[in-house]
């Protein structure tokens, strides 16, 4: 860190709810947490600057640290029209993510090293949060050659998240190779689970009310056999798997069994998996189609206990944006997707706090710790699992008001797409802070300004207070 | 009523009012000349999106009956062409001047989808969506039944539903508008139904449904029903997987002439075969069963337009009558349009 101290890179957080329980401030100095608990105010109170440190209110708010996304589709390149790097991390900072994976579903794939360096560095560009690029598995997602995961691995990307979400690396044999390879450089394979026969032209749910409403039925056992195979076959080579957007009761089961077994397995649940069911189908709205798609109430339930047990690890919003032609259509054609980096953590309070499966320790885990940790990031998710922030760990926090109720208004959100199902439904919460990498992306309730530009303000002001020196 | 967009939401209430409406809408057909007056200046839109001739006709000579203008309009194959929305092609046929759009669609729930999106303010009539529902034709065949009902007391069938009617459906319940369509609006009129199919072709869930499951066409005439309903198979299903062959359907699943001699012995004197066509003769049905004289499958076409005169008729003659909840009167529309 530079030793020049700067004014504007030091922000006091007083009278948060840090998610121990305890009520604490949080000085932040040149992007790093420089202080929490009692002595934060009183070092930058003796602090010769002391006045110029900006000061945050957090009186009533939880302070977490910054959330981290394992599954967030920005669709650039290819798809500008549904989202761009720049629209979904500007939503993504609004939701309190520092920091999201890029799925490689991209057009081009991000199959290789070129690709992912190029989202990279439009993340870096934007300037909102951190980006980091998931690497196809196989060329083109086609699952029949493997991508070239090295050189992905290797790139300024530094990619350790595989996966070639959206389709399922179905053949054995290549998902085997894959878990063995990346493996080289500490890499996990993030796995899309739906069997491709079971599910050919799969509409919904499989259960009765497909019967009913006569959409192709897209049964659970497409998703337990491949996480089952995929446990297996982690097991015999050795390796990291992880799942995707488990959905179903039956999943859940697999995986604390394999974790029993001390199968190196994480596994992650979508916000809209734990509070929406099957039931909205009803009405055709396509907003309400989705991969893997929604399912019955028991597994809404199983799914809420199974991150609350820690079976399930973390959250992963699939963010997936589409534009109004791809939704405002027949359910048959439409596209199957939901945003949700704007929704996530109200939804998390909703399903798992307000419930009182979890406290902010656990959310705090499963929204940044672990997922960080599971994608091996260093600079993300510095707290232990009592909750404790790292001291001189960088300042990626998100400070967040439970107390608010509001009304989702997709036409309102920073995402470019509003293929959201929570349209019109109250959901209590409201991020109102966000710092990443100690600077404020989000400052009460809106987006600030991105990491860039504040770092370029700050250059020009080094720069004045330089010439203005020289002039003396 | 609005729409009509399923039997699963049709009230026994409703279900007979439309019934009862058909009765009235057969004097015409039996008439010299079978014209109402009833929704002159009125304009019905046929829109198929799927091949349906036979269906097609159908709402086209019941809305003729009832002096309405019909338009035709219909899409080529079963495939969506890009840049060509459901949404634009109803807004176009609503500013031409469309007061109902009768649609017969290959998506699940596009009629119901319809319905709700606020994209128009005709009435829409479920022409069959997908595999999920054919009201009309559930309609005519609950009309036929009831006839035949009534005949048998001796009786007029106005106002009358079809308690304790036993029903078999047999085939592909599985892919059928029909069989869903059926089995709500037959249990809703009192109606017992059974359904007789392969495994592979019962619907998953059906458990919770009203109605008796069996793998076996045998027990299921043994049961003496008064109606059998049979399904029409659809030749993909072979290559599909859903049964070994042809003919190990037809020998398990085939109202053949054994079949047809069971349903002669089983007692009840009149019961009738149904067939919603065409028939594969051979396949589902032999030619004795399909010639026989218990077959509704002619009287079930002529009944279809009375059905199709009286839901058109219902609709809009409804929504004649002003609407607060509509901010414009439908006269305005049309200058508007
Ligand atoms: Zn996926």
């Amino acid at each position: 860190m530079s030793a020049t101290f700067d004014p504007r890179n030091r922000y006091l957080i007083t009278g948060g709810t840090l998610p121990d329980g305890t009520t604490a401030d949080v000085l932040i100095e040149d992007g790093l947490l420089a202080a929490v608990g009692q002595d934060a105010r009183a070092r930058a109170g003796t602090s010769a600057e002391a006045a110029a440190a900006e000061t945050i209110n957090a009186t009533g708010r939880i302070i977490l640290p910054g959330l981290v996304d394992l599954h967030t589709h920005l669709r650039q390149p290819g798809r500008e029209d549904s989202e761009t790097v720049e629209t979904g991390t500007r939503a993504a900072a609004l939701g309190g993510f520092t920091s999201v994976h890029a799925m490689a579903n991209s057009t081009p794939v991000a199959d290789s090293a070129g690709v992912v360096e190029q989202v990279w560095q439009l993340g870096r560009e934007a300037g909102w949060c951190d980006v980091h690029p998931v690497g196809a598995v196989t060329v083109g997602l086609g699952g029949e050659r493997l991508a070239e995961l090295g050189a992905m691995a290797q790139s300024r990307a530094e990619v350790r998240v595989f996966s070639d979400d959206g389709m399922c690396v179905w053949d054995p044999v290549m998902m085997r190779r894959a878990l063995e390879y990346v493996k080289a450089f500490d890499g996990v394979i993030a796995q899309h689970a739906q069997e491709p026969k079971l599910t050919d032209g799969a509409q919904m749910n499989e259960g009765a009310l497909s019967s009913v409403l006569g959409l192709a039925g897209w049964p659970a056992v497409a998703e337990e056999a491949i996480i089952a195979r995929d446990v297996l076959l982690a097991q015999h080579v050795g390796s990291r798997l992880h799942v995707c957007h488990v959905s179903t009761a039956g999943s859940v089961e697999i995986i604390r069994w394999a974790k029993e077994r001390g199968i190196e397995v994480t596994a992650e649940a979508t916000p809209h998996h734990l509070l929406l069911t099957e039931e909205l189908v009803r009405t055709y709205n396509p907003v309400y189609k989705v991969n893997p798609p929604l399912r019955r109430e028991e597994d809404v339930m199983a799914l809420r206990e199974g991150l609350a047990d820690g079976t399930i690890d973390t959250i992963g919003t699939d963010h997936a944006p589409h534009t109004a032609e791809t939704k405002e259509c027949e359910w048959t054609v439409a596209a199957m997707g939901m945003t949700g980096l704007e929704t996530a953590l109200p939804v998390v309070q909703q399903a798992l706090v307000d419930t009182g499966l979890m406290d902010w320790a656990g959310i705090s885990r499963i929204l940044s710790s672990t997922p960080a940790r599971i994608a091996r990031l260093t600079d993300q998710g510095r707290i232990s699992s009592e909750g404790v922030f790292e001291l001189g760990a960088p300042a990626n926090l998100t400070v967040y008001d439970p107390s608010v109720i509001r009304a989702v208004d997709p036409e309102s959100h920073a995402t470019k797409s509003r293929n959201s199902p929570f349209r019109g439904m109250e959901l209590p919460g409201q991020v109102t802070d966000v710092f990443n990498h100690g600077h404020p992306v989000v400052r009460d309730r809106a987006l600030a300004t991105p990491r860039t530009q504040h770092q370029q303000n700050q250059h020009q002001q080094q720069l004045k207070q330089q010439t203005g020196s020289a002039q003396q | 009523m609005k729409h009509l967009l399923s039997t699963q939401d049709l009230s026994h209430a409703d279900a007979l009012r439309i019934l009862d409406t058909a009765e009235e809408m057969a004097t015409v057909s039996g008439r010299e000349v079978k014209k109402l007056p009833a929704l002159r200046g009125r304009t019905v839109v046929n829109l198929f999106l799927e091949d349906s001739t036979r269906t097609r006709i159908s709402f086209e000579a019941a809305a003729k009956r009832l002096s309405a203008d019909v338009i035709n309009f219909s899409g080529k194959g079963t495939s969506v062409s890009k840049g060509e929305s459901l949404k634009d092609t109803v807004q176009t046929l609503e500013a031409i001047g469309a007061d109902a759009i009768v649609m017969r669609h290959w998506a699940s729930g596009a009629a119901a989808q319809l319905a709700d999106s606020g994209w128009i303010r005709s009435a829409v009539v479920n022409a069959g969506d997908g595999t999920h529902e054919h009201p009309t034709q559930a309609l005519l065949d609950a009309f036929t039944l009831r006839r035949h009902l009534a005949l048998r007391h001796g009786t007029a069938p106005h106002g009358t539903d079809l308690a304790g009617m036993k029903v078999v459906i047999v085939g592909d319940i599985l892919h059928s508008r029909v069989a869903r369509s059926n089995l709500w609006l037959l249990t809703t009129l009192g109606a017992e139904v059974t359904l007789a199919a392969p495994p592979t072709l019962v619907p998953v869930g059906v458990g919770d449904w009203p109605c008796t499951v069996t793998y076996s066409l045998d027990e299921a005439l043994a049961g003496a029903p008064d109606a059998v309903m049979m399904l029409r198979v659809q030749s993909e299903r072979m290559h599909d997987a859903f049964f070994p062959s042809a003919a190990e359907y037809t020998r398990s699943w085939g109202l053949t002439d054994e079949r047809l001699g069971m349903l002669e012995a089983s007692g009840v004197e009149d019961a009738v075969i149904m067939h919603p066509g065409p028939m594969n003769r051979g396949l589902e049905i032999s030619a004795a069963a399909a010639d026989s004289t218990r077959n509704t499958a002619l009287e079930q076409v002529a009944n279809g337009v009375s059905i199709r005169m009286a839901v058109l008729y219902l609709l809009l003659s409804a929504s004649d009558s002003p609407d607060p909840s509509t901010p414009t009167a439908p006269s305005d529309r049309k200058a508007t349009a």
